[in-house]
């Protein structure tokens, strides 16, 4: 088959144009950020640096961490441009980062509210700020007649029942950090009861952060538990929806940071040195990025009626501890992953049960209901892990520890095992509970 | 002849074939099983790197995984059942009756499997979700809601009109195979309806039917895609995917999940093979020329229609949502958008035209190479007597229980300081990979259509051939693969279609802007709110693109067929 034949060299030519290396003077900026922010990041940078150019390089999180560990040094990207913090946590692990203190600029402060800035190891910066908040379908509330919520407690309201959607925290670093500041606000034990009975209203638990938006955007979801830009680009891009900040939130930074190992350092710093600098931090007002600067306000132009950050942050009760949070990071995730993500039908049906039964018991007091409502909710909503234990160094040890040494995973596995059957018999009992409280009212 | 055993006298085990199967090994080896094996083994190894089971051990404490394989289990079986329901009455239809627009049906029937990423998630929740255009309707008109895109449900739904083509394509081929004689004989004995349709029809179209299942089922058992855009993550492939994506565990049990679906798809596939054993579907006359199609009567052809459009009307709603998302300013919480612009198409037009030619540069090659070496194994597996041949098939068969990102960072971790010959561009950054990414990942689909095909041509027209002197190589190119090319074009199709919206290891294998497919781009603006009409009018652009190409190989094929094409009327 000849025509085949010439048909191939043709696209071996080809590739091998396209594969050709970048060359010098390019920085690549690996990044989990949407197009309308890197571009506007590449143009005012390229039009500020003549004969350099920036290459974006645009994967998820999960994508650009393997890219940047299985390629070898010398062609691995220049920057790493990325919300998440667990990822930056990864890389620095690895070794994958290298510190460049003279990128920084000394007009940032060091923390936002409690929360440092810059990696206090220097291996990354913080770049713009984010709070998490609550966005809303404004057309989906009207149609199902429900006001705007304005507290993490208001989501725990019957009436919020199927319409809220959150990430889950072993998927969203976010996320994470949103319920971890919640448990440091409430403590441990009611922190998890809270967080229980809104994830009992929950319509979904996404893998995405991103899916999130995405479905309240659309009117799938009502109320999204979201990081300030996705609500506030939704309502900037023309979306009926709305965004604001409860009164307990975390702020933390998106970071970027220079990988060890990259083709260009000299000009991916200055590159990095340009999105800390007062004009590159101004280009994240523009209405379709909204993203929050790590700059104090009184040295950038602020477009009328923009969140103010700081003052969001000094509101902010909780007094986050990072190191707690990170201390204890695995069980977390590992818990809410048992307790929710995979359990989340369960648990919708208990608490479905318990607003019935709860509605019931209000119209017609029945003491022996209330006694048996009480019940449910204990068992629909008290967290696996006590107080105690998860101050317990050698538990927390044990989700430290490597899941490739099979008796640690076997430990690991028990132990998630015995998660995923006791919430699964919690949330039945309670179910049957507040079943039986619903019929005594009757 | 149908039915009964043939004379199987097979080519041998020449060293042509032997070199043929070396060739093919070598590929598997260094394409598919060597780069997984570089991931997968941590199933294998404890902390030391010394081997171990106890991972599988650890595995099979877990309920939720014992739960999740029964999930996935089930909600496969049925997506086959309901597939079929879709597939079949369209393929018979449209195959062995007077039929106006049939071409046109078969083609619409092909789009479902252009499934633009993220786009097609989001245009389903818009039509069919908790809130899309139809539970609007029907909670304004009737004041209740089909919670048809809910759980195991929902995703047994979308599996099943995302799948289904998978079985036409193939039935629809292996249809066309079958000797008009047949049916004639049949009707002449006094057998009508679906009597001659379950006694004569469908047996002997068994294998392209029982291709496509068998596709429809690994291929559902083992998605990803589908189970985490509906939020279910009580499955196999989604438990594997967020174990192995976790951000800074390396989790074995993700790997021993893998290596769990690999097994069970090889599984699967043998017992389909089992079935066609002993059972020969090769019919002597070939190709449309004899085939006598039939007419419908007034009220059978009013049901058929009605059928038809209603089966259409569902399947292409996610399309249909991708086009007016494509147009829509803003579209939420509404049947239809609430106002239209062209803006999205002409932000596209920008900057996508290196996309599109790279989409179809990557996806031509490795379809094209899928159908070779997808003859090739039906080859020797079919026509030559090599020892554990059948092996070949479920080796390039597990490539559908592997994850893309699993295949990706394999590639990184084997090719890692090669360069690409005679340059000193690195292979790793280069274009290439993603092209045999695409291959190795959509070669099952060629290679079930190839089997199908060559299952229906007796050997003893190319004895015949032989016989009167053809060398066998000659054998091959003159008789043996223009009688498959119907077989052999459904698999080019397929495999090149679905590439067309290959994610997840291009996600990981793109080193630079130039050599972005489509579906990269894609994916890209739907990071964003602001994304999504440009987004989708991409998406609209890559089914067209992809539709194009499709007709233009329906379009070559119908050439090369030229003997058939004479005499039909």
């Amino acid at each position: 088959m000849p025509l085949k034949r010439v048909l191939s060299r043709v696209a071996t030519a080809c590739l091998v144009v396209l594969s050709g290396a970048a060359q010098a003077g390019t920085v690549t900026v690996i990044t989990s950020f949407p197009k309308e922010l890197t571009d506007a990041y590449k143009k005012a940078f390229e039009a500020a640096n003549a004969g350099v150019k920036i290459e974006v390089l645009n994967k998820n999180t999960t994508a650009s961490i393997a890219y940047i560990k299985e390629l070898p040094a010398g062609q691995r990207p220049d920057v790493m441009w990325a919300s998440a913090p667990d990822a930056f946590e990864v890389l620095a692990r690895d070794k994958l980062l290298t510190a460049a203190p003279e990128v920084k600029n000394p007009h940032v402060p060091a923390k936002i509210g409690n929360y440092p800035i810059n990696d206090p190891k220097g291996l990354y910066y913080g770049q713009a700020l984010a709070g998490y908040g609550m966005m809303w379908n404004t057309r989906y509330l009207q149609a199902n007649k429900l006001a705007a919520p304005r507290e993490w407690s208001d989501l725990a309201k019957p009436e919020y029942f199927g319409h809220v959607a959150i990430s889950s925290p072993s998927r969203s670093g976010t996320t994470h950090l949103t319920v971890e500041t919640l448990l440091q606000g409430e403590g441990w034990e009611r922190g998890w009861t809270q967080l229980l009975e809104i994830m009992g209203n929950c319509a979904a638990v996404t893998d995405r952060s991103f899916g999130v938006p995405d479905g309240v955007n659309s009117g799938q979801y009502g109320i999204g538990l979201v990081i300030d830009f996705f609500g506030l680009a939704g309502k900037y891009s023309g979306f009926p929806v709305e965004f604001a900040y409860p009164s307990v939130t975390a702020v933390v930074p998106a970071n970027i940071g220079l990988v060890t190992g990259a083709k260009n350092v000299d000009e991916a710093k200055k590159f990095i040195a340009f999105t800390l600098s007062k004009e590159g931090q101004q280009i994240l007002f523009d209405p379709k990025i909204s993203r929050l600067p790590v700059l104090p306000y009184a040295d950038l132009k602020v477009p009328a009626g923009y969140p103010d950050i700081q003052a969001v942050a000094k509101k902010a009760k909780v007094q986050f501890d990072s190191e707690l949070s990170e201390s204890r990071y695995q069980v977390v995730v590992s818990m809410f992953d048992q307790m929710v993500t995979f359990r989340l039908k369960e648990l919708q049906a208990a608490t479905k049960a318990i607003h019935d039964a709860d509605r019931k018991q209000k119209a017609k007091p029945n003491p022996q209901a209330a006694e048996l409502l009480k019940q449910a909710r204990g068992y629909a909503y008290a967290p696996l892990v006590g107080q105690e234990m998860v101050k317990n160094e050698q538990f927390l040890e044990l989700f430290r520890k490597s899941r490739r040494d099979v008796a640690v995973s076997k430990q690991l596995t028990g132990q998630e095992e015995l998660w995923a059957t006791k919430a699964k018999a919690n949330y039945a009992r309670a179910t049957e509970l507040a079943n039986q409280a619903a019929a005594l009212v009757k | 002849m149908a039915g009964a055993p043939a004379a199987v006298r097979r080519a041998g085990a020449g060293w042509g074939a032997w070199t043929l199967a070396g060739a093919v090994l070598a590929f598997l080896l260094a394409f598919l099983l060597i780069p997984v094996a570089l991931v997968v083994f941590t199933a294998f190894v404890d902390e030391g790197g010394g081997f171990t089971l106890g991972h599988f051990a650890n595995f099979f404490g877990q309920s939720i995984f014992r739960e999740s394989f029964f999930n996935s289990l089930v909600v496969a079986l049925a997506s086959v059942f309901f597939a079929s329901l879709i597939a079949v009455p369209l393929a018979y239809l449209t195959v062995r009756f007077e039929f106006r627009g049939a071409l046109l049906i078969q083609t619409l029937g092909v789009l479902p499997l252009i499934m633009p990423p993220f786009v097609g998630a989001v245009a389903l929740q818009l039509i069919f979700g908790r809130n899309g255009s139809v539970n609007l309707l029907l909670d304004q008109y009737f004041g209740f809601k089909i919670p048809i895109m809910d759980g195991l449900v929902g995703v047994t739904f979308v599996e099943s009109i995302h799948y289904f083509p998978f079985i036409l394509l193939n039935l629809v081929a292996s249809m066309r195979n079958i000797d008009g004689a047949m049916e004639e004989s049949a009707m002449n004995l006094g057998a009508r309806g679906f009597r001659l349709f379950r006694r004569i029809i469908f047996p002997l179209a068994m294998p392209g039917f029982l291709a496509g299942a068998a596709l429809v089922f690994v291929k559902v058992f083992d998605d990803l895609g589908t189970p985490l855009v509906m939020g279910v993550t009580n499955m196999l492939a989604p438990q594997a995917y967020l174990r192995i994506t976790s951000v800074g565990i390396d989790d074995p049990l993700g790997y021993v999940t893998s290596v769990l679906m690999i097994g069970f798809s090889i599984l699967a596939l043998w017992m389909a093979a089992r079935v066609m054993k002993g059972k020969d579907y090769a019919t002597l006359q070939k190709g449309g020329g004899s085939l006598q199609r039939r007419r419908l009567g007034g009220w059978e052809s009013v049901l058929a229609y009605g059928w038809i459009a209603l089966v259409l009307c569902i399947v292409l709603a996610p399309h249909l949502g991708i086009l007016l998302m494509s147009f829509a300013k803003v579209w939420s919480f509404s049947v239809l958008p609430d106002a239209y612009t062209l803006e999205h198409y002409a932000s596209v037009f920008e900057n996508s035209r290196q996309m599109i030619g790279n989409t179809l540069l990557y996806c031509v090659l490795a379809a094209g190479l899928d159908v070779l070496i997808g003859t090739a194994i039906a080859y020797l597996i079919l026509r030559t007597t090599l020892p554990a041949r059948r092996w070949l098939d479920y080796l390039a068969s597990a490539a559908l229980a592997i994850p893309g990102l699993v295949l990706a960072i394999g590639y990184l971790r084997l090719f890692r300081g090669v360069d690409l010959p005679f340059t000193d561009s690195p292979v790793v950054t280069s274009s290439v990979l993603i092209m045999l990414a695409y291959a190795v990942r959509r070669l099952p689909y060629a290679l079930r259509s190839c089997m199908a095909a060559l299952q229906q041509v007796h050997i003893s027209l190319e004895e015949a051939a032989q016989s009167l002197g053809a060398t066998r190589w000659r054998t091959v190119r003159r008789v043996m693969v223009p009688l498959m090319v119907g077989g052999m074009l459904a698999g080019f199709v397929t495999s090149f279609i679905t590439a067309a919206v290959e994610l997840s290891a291009t996600l990981l294998l793109t080193s630079s802007e130039t050599q972005a497919p489509m579906s990269y781009g894609i994916y890209l603006y739907m990071q964003s709110a602001s994304g999504r009409g440009p987004g989708a009018a991409l998406g609209v652009l890559a089914v067209v693109v992809v539709g194009l190409g499709t007709w233009a190989s329906h379009r070559f094929a119908e050439r090369t067929r030229t003997p058939e094409r004479a005499t039909t009327p």
